[in-house]
């Protein structure tokens, strides 16, 4: 193969046009909040913290932007693998309360990492069962899939005020993962930037399965073009299910990291970053990955930074973005391309 | 085994509430390139469609290689030896030429000797080997559509107007790649509205109108009546000649 | 004379018919037959459901687009009157011009939202409308000054609509008909009145291009129809409808909050409603709005004696499956069940019945 990836240096290639300009919005974004913000130790804390919080989003968001991309099915009751990925983690708590409370901070990252695995398995597992018995019946109906989803989404959240109680259950960050770590005036607290990595790690592995693997490949080619992959001899079907399912696990993680960051539980939580999740592969492009990482950091950004320089209008602030993106962009940041 | 790699008996096909063919018989000949004519909207893509299962026959059996196919979903249906290219082309834009090439190999490795048979055959495959397919043009694309298709050896490629709105010099480049094909005993099943190029290829013609296939035969006899031709393609056929 | 009341959209099956006009007739004379304040008020939220889920189907039903925006524009009507009579003064004329300004405003959001993302994709609209719905209700509770906040406003309304307001000195078939009847037959009559402007519009050449559209809109748009110009029609009429259940509930209540008028629990009750009672048939509309309004406020009282005698019984899980709170998981997977196995809803079961 290395033949003919040699290419003669005579012919002119064609522009590759790489498109820099959604990047580039984060780093101005940023440099232009700072004079705002006024104080370099504030903009440092309101950034890493909106940092984390748009790793969180992108988690959450990730799942359903591959699904809508790859199958045309947008699920309204993603949040349900929000919601019970927090919930879940309890199981993992309940016998692991020594290693929250312990000064040993292996443990307490061992605790947190123990949810992480428990919830995104049950989600994950859950994902497999929301697909085969709610998603798979309405395929190619949008309006059914709205309502179904809808549906399930409300049963769905019932069942955790049977299974949990309807009431709010306070959660503890493990003991060693609290407080903040502060470099000269800037706090930033530790949790955030367990966050910012975890974040940064899933979106590196999924950016790396994307391009590196024949996986990868299938879901990019089968985002643009189900018909023709299916053509080449693939099922498709298996692809999805495989897609959905993890793009539930990965809700669930989004979810733990979601409770420990807000530090209760709620069934409704699912539900309530539902709409802030929607924006963000709105902003992203319905479909892209890429777009979807940008879009939550975008979306974070401006929340955590209205929230502290005019606190009325911070949750105006995503739907105003949005508008303005989209008045630049009508399709999103990064349009997949569709057949 | 008969002689015919793939045989459509009456095959009926229904899209929504349109009834687009009414009854398809089409036998393809083994190691041959058969043309498949007609006007626009004769139920030609149809055909190749219902043949991938990308839509279901509502009747009629399709077998190929002596095995019925007509009810198998389009991935088994490409994988039991069929390769297709459709009109649209349907590359991956947002993939590089390379990584559309490994999608079709099966188990994602290419093979050097047929690549480099590949790249003799469409040399710009090789210039813009790591080049997103969207930027390509409008004949690169197709190159890359149809070498996609021969990758790994099929039975059957079943291939829709290759020719369409390409520049005449990049139509003969690609008439010489169909021979060259010809010439390794594929098997094609090839849609084409432009007759100049189908009278330099076709072993076999099959005419259809109206959903049905209404004339077969030997490519050079239809080439040399002009008023079969006439009767058959009517007025459209004129503009291409 | 009924025809053209009903411009010729019949029930279309007796058990259908029966079962509306029972409804009918029980509203009608609800303070007569159901004496108390908590039937009158079971009642009221009836007529004003019946309009508000109409008013949903003609998108959802009619028209074939999904909006979460549904209740904002409720809101706004409720928001309306709120200011109106907290602000400037409990009294006719404020209070016209608090319905004209919500109209209006309501109106104007549905034409932006509207001309904003009908042109993509219905699931573009959903989602848009869910993300512009949420923000709106977060502004009404953080804009204190004007909304009062979380804690939303009680105001007086006009004096004839008080309790206090006696029309007659003696009573009427014994019940003594005051203020709040008055408020009640208001409401009744406007309720009747809109309906049957929904059921005339659904049955005019224009609500029969909305159904082109809903079945195809390709070939609607191929026979000239403009399906974006028709959708927002409908999405602007729709919002109006709502906005005059708002105004509706607002009157009664004498008190607008964001958890009676934007929550999206509300949203969903109203999904569940249309679906329960039968997507593009206004007459579903009565019958998910009754039924729905019924259980909401009796079946609770059933679930919760039949959850005591379960945790009597000492079975686990089971009483909290019945618990009263969870009333809505029972109606969410009748939600559910309905989308797939009866998307015609009650009405057209009962009309299926028929044949």
């Amino acid at each position: 193969m290395s033949t003919a990836t040699e290419t003669s240096a005579t012919v002119t290639l064609p522009k590759v046009r790489i498109d820099y300009l959604p990047v580039l919005l984060v780093p101005i974004l940023m440099l232009l909040a700072l004079p705002l913000v006024g104080s370099f130790s504030t903009w440092v804390t309101l950034t890493v913290a909106a940092l984390a919080m748009g790793m969180m989003i992108f988690l959450m968001a990730s799942g359903l932007t591959l699904v809508f991309g790859l199958m045309d099915v947008l699920n309204f009751g993603h949040g349900v693998f929000i919601s019970f990925g927090a919930y879940v983690s309890l199981i993992a708590l309940g016998p692991l309360a020594g290693w929250v409370e312990s000064t040993n901070l292996w443990l307490n990252v061992g605790a947190l990492l123990a949810c992480i695995l428990v919830a995104m398995l049950v989600t994950g597992a859950l994902g497999y069962a929301f697909e085969r018995v709610v998603i798979r019946p309405v395929y190619g109906q949008h309006l059914k899939q709205i309502l179904i989803t809808m549906g399930g989404m409300i049963v769905a959240e019932q069942m955790i005020h049977v299974i949990w109680g309807a009431s709010p259950i306070p959660l503890r960050l493990p003991e060693g993962l609290r407080g903040a770590i502060v470099i000269g005036d800037a706090a930033m607290e530790k949790y955030r930037v367990i966050a910012v990595v975890l974040g940064l790690l899933v979106f590196g592995a999924m950016h790396l399965v994307l391009n590196r693997t024949k996986i990868g490949l299938l879901i990019r080619a089968g985002v643009e073009n189900p018909e023709m992959v299916e053509a080449l001899g693939y099922k498709i079907r298996r692809l999805f299910v495989g897609v959905f399912i993890v793009g539930s696990a990965l809700a669930g993680l989004g979810g733990v990291l979601w409770a420990f960051y807000r530090q209760t539980l709620t069934a409704g939580m699912g539900m309530e970053v539902n709409v802030l999740i929607f924006i963000v592969i709105i902003i992203g492009g319905l479909g892209s990955v890429g777009g979807c990482f940008i879009g939550a950091i975008l979306v974070a950004l401006v929340a955590n930074y209205t929230g502290f320089l005019a606190p009325k209008l911070a949750l105006g602030s995503s739907i105003l973005l949005m508008v303005v993106i989209l008045l630049w962009r009508p399709q999103g940041l990064y349009p997949v391309a569709k057949r | 085994m008969s002689d015919n790699l793939l045989n459509l008996q009456g095959v009926h096909t229904h899209i929504g509430q349109y009834h687009i063919l009414h009854g398809v018989d089409l036998a393809i000949p083994r190691g041959q390139l058969t043309m498949l004519l007609g006007r626009n909207g004769a139920g030609k893509t149809t055909t190749l469609r219902t043949i991938m299962g990308l839509w279901q026959a509502s009747q009629g059996s399709i077998t190929f290689d002596g095995r019925d196919i007509t009810k198998l979903p389009t991935p088994d249906i490409a994988q039991a030896g069929i390769a297709y290219v459709p009109e649209n082309m349907a590359i991956f834009a947002d993939l590089t030429v390379r990584e559309n090439l490994i999608l079709a190999a099966r188990n994602g490795d290419l093979d050097p000797a047929r690549l480099k048979w590949i790249f003799g055959l469409f040399p710009a495959l090789e210039k813009f080997w790591s080049l997103a397919a969207g930027v390509l043009s409008g004949g690169q694309k197709q190159m890359l559509a149809i070498a996609r298709a021969i990758v790994e050896p099929r039975d059957l490629l079943l291939i829709d107007e290759p020719t369409k709105g390409l520049a005449p010099a990049i139509i003969m480049n690609m008439v010489q790649a169909f021979k060259e094909l010809k010439s390794t005993g594929a098997t094609i099943l090839l849609v084409e509205q432009n007759f100049l190029a189908a009278k330099l290829l076709g072993d076999h013609v099959a005419v259809m109108d109206d959903g049905r296939v209404v004339h077969r035969g030997a490519m050079a006899e239809l080439a040399e009546d002009a008023a079969l031709q006439q009767k058959l393609l009517g007025l459209s056929m004129d503009a291409h000649q | 004379m009924l025809h053209s009341i009903l411009s010729g959209d019949y029930p279309r099956s007796r058990p259908l018919a029966i079962v509306l006009a029972l409804v009918l007739v029980c509203l009608a004379f609800a303070p007569f037959l159901f004496p108390g304040s908590q039937p009158l008020n079971v009642a009221a939220k009836i007529c004003v459901f019946v309009i508000l889920v109409a008013s949903y189907d003609l998108l959802l039903g009619y028209t074939g687009i999904v909006s979460f925006a549904h209740t904002m524009f409720y809101g706004i009507g409720g928001y309306g009157v709120a200011i109106a009579m907290y602000n400037f003064s409990p009294t006719w004329p404020a209070l016209g011009i608090g319905i004209v300004v919500a109209l209006v405003l309501a109106i104007l959001l549905a034409l932006l939202i509207g001309l904003f993302s009908l042109r993509v994709r219905a699931i573009f609209f959903a989602m848009i409308t869910l993300a512009v719905a949420s923000a709106f209700a977060i502004l009404a509770s953080q804009l204190n000054e004007i909304t009062g906040g979380e804690d939303g406003r009680s105001y007086r309304i006009p004096e004839m609509l008080r309790p206090a307001f006696r029309l007659f000195d003696e009573p009427v078939l014994g019940v003594m008909i005051n203020g709040r009847i008055l408020t009640y037959y208001l409401i009744f009559l406007s309720a009747l009145i809109l309906f049957l402007l929904a059921l005339r519009m659904v049955n005019s050449p224009f609500g029969r291009v909305l159904q082109a559209i809903r079945e195809n809109d390709f070939r609607a748009e191929a026979l000239g129809y403009r399906v974006v110009v028709y959708r927002s029609i409908a999405n602007c009429l729709s919002a109006g409808m709502a906005t005059l259940a708002g105004v509706l509930m607002a009157l009664w209540l004498r008190y607008t909050g964001p958890d009676t008028t934007l929550s999206f629990a509300i949203m969903i009750d109203i999904l569940l409603m249309v679906v329960i009672g039968g997507m593009g048939t206004l007459y579903g509309a009565v019958l998910g709005a009754t039924i729905f309004i019924l259980a909401q406020n009796y079946l609770q009282v059933l679930m919760g004696k039949f959850s005591g005698m379960l945790e009597g019984a000492g079975i686990p899980l089971l009483p909290n499956l019945f618990h009263a709170d969870r009333w809505l998981l029972w109606l969410g997977i009748l939600f559910v069940l309905s989308v797939y196995f009866f998307p015609v809803g009650i009405v057209g079961k009962l009309r299926q019945m028929r044949k």
